[in-house]
Parts: C-alpha cells; structure tokens; sequence
C-alpha cells in the first residue's frame, strides 16, 4: 500500500481538516459572544468555541510537528489563506439565526462524536490521545445540540420553520462528511483513520432519531457539496471569517503578546 | 501553542540530587507544596486536588512536573504551568521542567475526597457519575434542575434549587 512517504503526506494532510475543522467552526461559534439570545446561552456558544479552539490546538499543533518545516500551530491558522483551508463546508457556512447555529452544531457534533470515538482506537498514539480528549468535550456538545434542535424544531410554529429553513440550507453540506479520497485511503491502510463512509449509518441514525424527535423533515439527498476537505473550492463565506480571523496578523506580522 | 506530543522515556531517579547546598527535597515533601497551589479558578481546591498534576520526579539536578489539561481549552492551562513553577522556585528550587501529558485524558475521578468537599463547601456541587449535582450545596435540597449544560467556566454547569431557589454551579463529571 502507501509507502511512507505518502502515509506522512496524508497524515500532514488529515491533521489539517481535523485541526481546520475545529479552527473554523469554533471561530464561527465565537461569533456569537455577547451577542447570543440570554446569557445561558452565550455562555454555553462562548465555553463550546473554547472547546474548538483548544482542540485545534493539539490538531494543528501535531500538524505543525509532522510538517517539520519549523511552522507553528499559530502560522498554520493565521498566516495561510482560502485555498489552503482543509475544513469541511458546512463548518464555514454563516450563523444565520440562532437555530441555523444550532442546527449546523448538531449535524457537526453528530459526525464529530462518532469520529472521535471511531479515532481513540487510532495505530497512531498521539492521534488516539488527542481525539480521546476531545471526544469527552464533545458528547457534551452533541448532547446540548441535539436537546436544542427538538426544543425549538419541537417548538413554535416559527422556531419549528426557521429550524427547517436551517436544515434545508445546511443538509446539502454533510454529504461531505462522508466523502473519500486517497488521503483517506492511506489512513484507513495505516490504521490510523475509520473510512469516512463507515460513520454514515450511525450518523444517519442519530439524526432520524433527533429530527423526528424535533418534528423536522430531512430534505431529499441532493448531489453532496464538496470542495472543502480537499480544498477545491470552498465557498465564498470562508474568505471573510479569514479577513476577521487573521487581520491582527496580516495587518502586524509576527505580533505577539 | 503546547502540542500533543508522546514523551521520551524518562528515567526518574528515586532519590533527590544532592547540591552543593545539602541534599535537595524529597518528592513527598514536594507533593506538599504542590498541594498548597489553588487551582486559577477556582481556588478553593490546590492543583493536586484537581487531579492535574500527574506526575513529579527528579531527573538529575533537574525536576521534572508532569500535568494535564482540565479542558483542552481551558483558558487556565498557561497560568496553572506559570504558578507550578513560581511555587517551587519560591521553595528554592532552580530548575523546573513542566511537561504536558494528555493521555489518559483528565477526568473528574481524579478529584480528591479532601478537594470534592471542598468544592462542596465552598457552594459548588461536586462532580457524580448520576450526571447531576447530588444535593444543593446551600440547603441540601434534592429538588434541582438544571439551568445550562455550561457555566462560568468549561468544568462547570448551571443549576438552581427548586427549595432554596439558589442558583448554583456543578462541577461536570467527564
């Protein structure tokens, strides 16, 4: 199979979107600190984004190690640009309202959980060290997410309409989650990663579970939306959250405190 | 950013060094003075009440603490590191190595007894395997409900007693 030239190169590669993912969404989730509904839940978005950051930490952080070039965990998420980005779609897509931030959580937390449990028994040490601390973070998320979506999905007549607005925008996003590529391929030869498409009957699972309990419909599987993971294409929101992301850096380089 | 790395395979001597000034402290004495650092945030419980110190052992002239992270992004980490090594310095000794370890990943069963009562005392419900707070840790009340799965901190959640009307943080059991 993947010599081991190839096998460092997917690792590389994988510890971006592992570590991009967190980035981006966490990131996104910061967003809303000091501006969410009541202070119960800007306090529980505020302690969920920390959760990403401090995850993206030890991701990028192991990625930044594996690279070897003498970047750090900082160069990699302040000085690199769109093209660059390795994170999944939908974790890029806007806010929106309140509930689309809590839909996009839940269809996130519910892949998330089940990769990280599916990553703990990782061939790679530092890999099943890093995704069984983060998995202990996340059931939490998943839990807080998906009571959130049936409380409003389950709720009004417009909390139940604006949480099915968010899943029809959002769903065409997590055919992604399931995509394969050669990167994958290398990991799964290695040990080091599940299939992506192996997570897709619990995910799907959880989600007919949480959304039938919310009342929602889940929209008819279009064509996945991919581009992000491989970084083809990501869409055009991702450029701005990087202009507010990494303006410090750009507009100071090598600013530190 | 501290990265997750394996560590090297160490060595530790059992017996302290011995300088120029006498024999340096032994670990027991030093679990001690660990045991007298408050946790950043709360800090009505030390660091090894926590459970985040994990390790402590001389390798030659120098010594060697080995800590883990509450929550990977726990805000307090950097400052917890910084106070480690203040104390020991301030106790006279020179060179301090602080390592991150994060496997096995912290749990809250590594909290003591003595910092579990503590925590209760000070009004914060500690951690139980129930997946909610025991009792108010004002009136004792077992009428509670839950306000938020997150509180002032990542460790912790929100609730209020349904008795005393309190509301109160519960320190989360992971």
């Amino acid at each position: 199979m993947a010599d081991s030239t190839s096998e460092h190169m997917a690792l590389r590669e994988f510890l971006l979107r592992m570590g991009d993912n967190t980035l981006i969404l966490g990131h996104r989730v910061s967003e809303w600190c000091g501006r969410a509904p009541v202070l119960e839940e800007d306090i529980a978005l505020a302690n969920i984004a920390l959760d990403l950051i401090g995850q993206t930490q030890m991701w990028l952080g192991l990625a930044a190690e594996v690279q070897g070039d003498g970047r750090s965990a900082d160069d990699l998420a302040f000085l690199r640009d769109v093209s660059q980005f390795r994170n999944l779609l939908l974790c890029e897509m806007p806010n929106g309202d309140f509930g689309q931030t809590l839909m996009r959580q839940f269809l996130f937390d519910a892949w998330h959980d089940c990769q990280l449990r599916q990553l703990s028994a990782s061939t790679d040490e530092r890999v099943a060290a890093i995704a069984a601390k983060a998995a202990k973070e996340v059931a939490y998320h998943l839990e807080r997410s998906a009571e959130t979506v049936i409380a409003l999905g389950d709720g009004s007549a417009e909390s139940h309409a604006r949480m099915q607005a968010a899943l029809d925008y959002l769903y065409p996003y997590v055919g992604e989650l399931f995509l394969s590529d050669p990167v994958d391929e290398a990991l799964i030869a290695a040990g080091i990663a599940p299939d992506p498409r192996s997570l897709r009957p619990a995910y799907d699972e959880t989600l007919t579970r949480v959304l039938g309990a919310a009342t929602l419909t889940i929209p008819q599987a279009r064509r996945p939306r991919g581009g992000g993971r491989d970084g083809k294409m990501h869409t055009e929101h991702l450029g701005h959250l990087l202009t507010s992301m990494q303006w410090m850096q750009r507009a100071y380089p090598g600013a530190t405190w | 950013m501290p990265a997750a790395r394996s560590q090297p395979p160490s060595l530790p001597s059992r017996d302290p060094p011995s300088t120029s000034q006498g024999r340096a402290p032994d670990l027991a004495r030093i679990w001690a003075w660990l045991d007298a650092v408050p946790d950043p945030e709360i800090p009505v419980i030390s660091l090894v009440d926590l459970g985040t110190i994990r390790d402590v052992a001389w390798q030659e002239d120098r010594l060697v603490v080995t800590v883990t992270p509450t929550y990977s992004g726990c805000p307090a980490s950097a400052v917890i590191r910084l106070d480690i090594e203040t104390a020991l310095r301030a106790h006279g000794i020179g060179r301090v190595e602080i390592r991150t370890r994060i496997a096995p990943p912290w749990t809250t069963d590594w909290l003591t007894e003595k910092g579990r009562a503590q925590l209760e005392e000070y009004g914060i419900a500690p951690p139980s395997a129930a997946g909610g707070p025991a009792r108010c840790p004002r009136c004792g009340s077992a009428e509670l409900t839950r306000v938020s799965q997150f509180g002032s901190t990542p460790c912790k959640a929100q609730w209020r007693c349904q008795s005393c009307l309190e509301p109160f943080d519960y320190f989360k059991c992971i």
